[in-house]
């Protein structure tokens, strides 16, 4: 009797292992760094042609109130380990302040108080997850170009990196390069969308969706729309911070360039 | 008689598309995988899939189920749940993913390269069907062809195929699945693979408004998916049926062998 088994269950990894070789090898392909390479390439080629297709200041299809999602979904970290957030959030981010520096002409140093005195902008649009489902809901903000203009950008700024409190991989006090971070170019930074929210449907932020400050990206997907932002950094290049590739999952093989 | 039947370019644009479709399927059930449901509309009503595959306990017990329209189903060792100990709790199997372990960001690499590959592989193979007369000469039915529709039907049903002058051309059966799949079913994922860019949406938002919503469209483009894997297996079945080596050799080489016509051909028609 044992005899049998042994012999059926030796079978049964015999197959198991046939039939995993020439996945295999798909999957040493899958991470040999040329073959990834040349996989790669096919992100430049779709951001070209997107932004050769759609205009620089085309809109993100905007809903009315009927579409907002009774449930939104909350990917990534919603409740960053991190006691210095906490202790901010436990006094409603009174004292929390948004950095913006880097290579700009005025450092600036803005309170939730003061972000809200700034013109706003509301839109009910349609966040896309990389996973592949869809949310709808209606975020207040004030667009990033305002706050942009304010510091006054250097001419050699080419990007705008989000630093945020959280760090995914739920590592308390974690070291710079594993929180989360993002960064967008300046044809996004200035597009009339791009929105530095602090209210959803009508609400101050929640904690789940990045209070008490989270940027709108609405042509991108949502990983570009980095949570619990407490600094904007305009920088030239972004090759020396962190993994070098531009965000918190690009550094993890995901496209920089989001639209697609 | 040997009748050179498949000109380069289409020998050449046929199995680059099928290197391409098993890549695409392969890493488009790897993305599939990263959430393993499906949805009608703009954005997705995640208690009201209408049809998602997971796992459930039965009897103290993990089970793969599949849900499709409110019917649910034990898919264990296929779907939801698989692996040699029935342990992994993919919704498709690792044997069908690419690559086989959990990895999203990979598999989207794999997809958009590949997607990549097809535009420009389709689009090649359009133009010369179009200038090079293929498609008018060897795809569209001819008013005889369509006339004996039925009877070419129920030749197939009793894997009865062409010989003679019959054979030169494709009979309507090919002609008609051909044509819906590389003129209905590849564009139709192809736009909606597109409709589901939020970059795209925003300069063609009648696009995804067409297809019903980005959910709708992601639906359809999973449904197409398994149309064109019906196709292929319809095909590669013909294939087998009426001369797997002068099949494969004539869409290598060109060169096609055509049986003369038998007195029972004859007879029946």
């Amino acid at each position: 009797m044992t005899k049998r088994v042994d012999r059926r269950r030796a079978l049964a990894t015999l197959a198991a292992s046939v039939s995993a070789l020439p996945l295999a090898g798909c999957d040493l392909f899958s991470q040999n760094p040329s073959v990834q390479k040349v996989l790669d390439s096919a992100e430049s080629l779709t951001m070209r042609a997107q932004r050769l297709l759609v205009g620089r200041q085309a809109l993100a299809q905007e809903f009315t109130e009927a579409d907002i999602s009774a449930h939104f979904r909350a990917n990534g970290s919603t409740d960053p380990d991190d006691d210095a957030y906490q202790a901010l959030a436990q006094s409603g981010f009174k004292d929390w302040r948004l950095q913006v520096d880097g290579l700009v002409e005025q450092p600036l140093q803005l309170s939730l108080e003061e972000l809200r005195a700034l013109p706003a902008r509301t839109q009910i649009t349609r966040h896309d997850c990389v996973e592949g489902w869809s949310c709808i809901a209606k975020w207040t903000g004030v667009p990033l170009s305002v706050v942009l203009q304010r510091a006054g950008l250097k001419p050699e700024a080419r990007y705008i990196m989000f630093r945020c409190v959280d760090s995914p991989d739920q590592l308390p006090d974690a070291p710079d390069e594993y929180k989360y971070y993002e960064s967008i170019d300046l044809i996004d930074a200035f597009h009339p969308q791009t929105i530095l929210a602090y209210d959803m449907n009508g609400a101050p932020l929640g904690k789940a969706y990045g209070a008490p400050l989270r940027v709108r990206v609405e042509r991108q997907l949502g990983y570009k729309m980095a949570k619990y932002i407490i600094r904007i950094e305009a920088v030239q290049s972004f090759k020396h911070i962190a993994g070098g590739r531009g965000s918190y999952w690009a550094d993890r093989n995901y496209e920089w360039y989001a639209g697609i | 008689m040997i009748v050179y039947r498949h000109s380069a370019m289409v020998r050449l644009t046929h199995w680059i598309g099928v290197i391409c479709a098993t890549l695409l399927l392969l890493s488009g059930l790897q993305i599939f995988n990263a959430h393993p449901a499906l949805y009608l509309g703009q954005a997705s009503d995640f208690a009201q899939p209408i049809a998602s595959i997971g796992t459930a306990q039965k009897d103290a017990r993990l089970i793969g189920v599949t849900t499709v329209f409110g019917y649910t189903f034990n898919t264990t060792g296929l779907l939801g749940l698989s692996g040699p100990s029935n342990d992994a709790q993919y919704a498709f199997p690792s044997w069908l993913t690419l690559p086989g372990y959990q990895d999203l960001a990979i598999g989207r690499r794999w997809h958009f390269f590949f997607a990549w590959l097809l535009v420009i592989d389709g689009l090649t193979y359009l133009i010369y069907s179009l200038v090079s007369g293929h498609l008018w000469r060897d795809l569209v039915p001819s008013m005889r062809q369509v006339r004996a529709l039925g009877h070419s039907i129920i030749d197939h049903l009793r894997l009865r195929f062409p010989r003679g002058d019959e054979a030169r051309q494709y009979n309507i059966l090919q002609r008609l699945s051909y044509l819906a799949t590389l003129f209905i079913v590849v564009p139709l994922l192809v736009l909606t693979g597109l409709t589901m860019s939020p970059g795209l949406d925003a300069g063609f938002p009648f696009l995804t408004n067409a297809f019903g919503g980005r959910q709708t469209a992601r639906t359809i483009h999973v449904i197409c998916a398994f149309a064109l894997v019906g196709f292929v297996i319809l095909h590669v079945l013909m294939v087998l049926l009426s001369g797997v080596w002068n099949n494969v050799r004539s869409m290598i080489t060109g060169w096609y062998v055509i049986k003369p016509e038998t007195h029972a051909h004859d007879q029946t028609g």
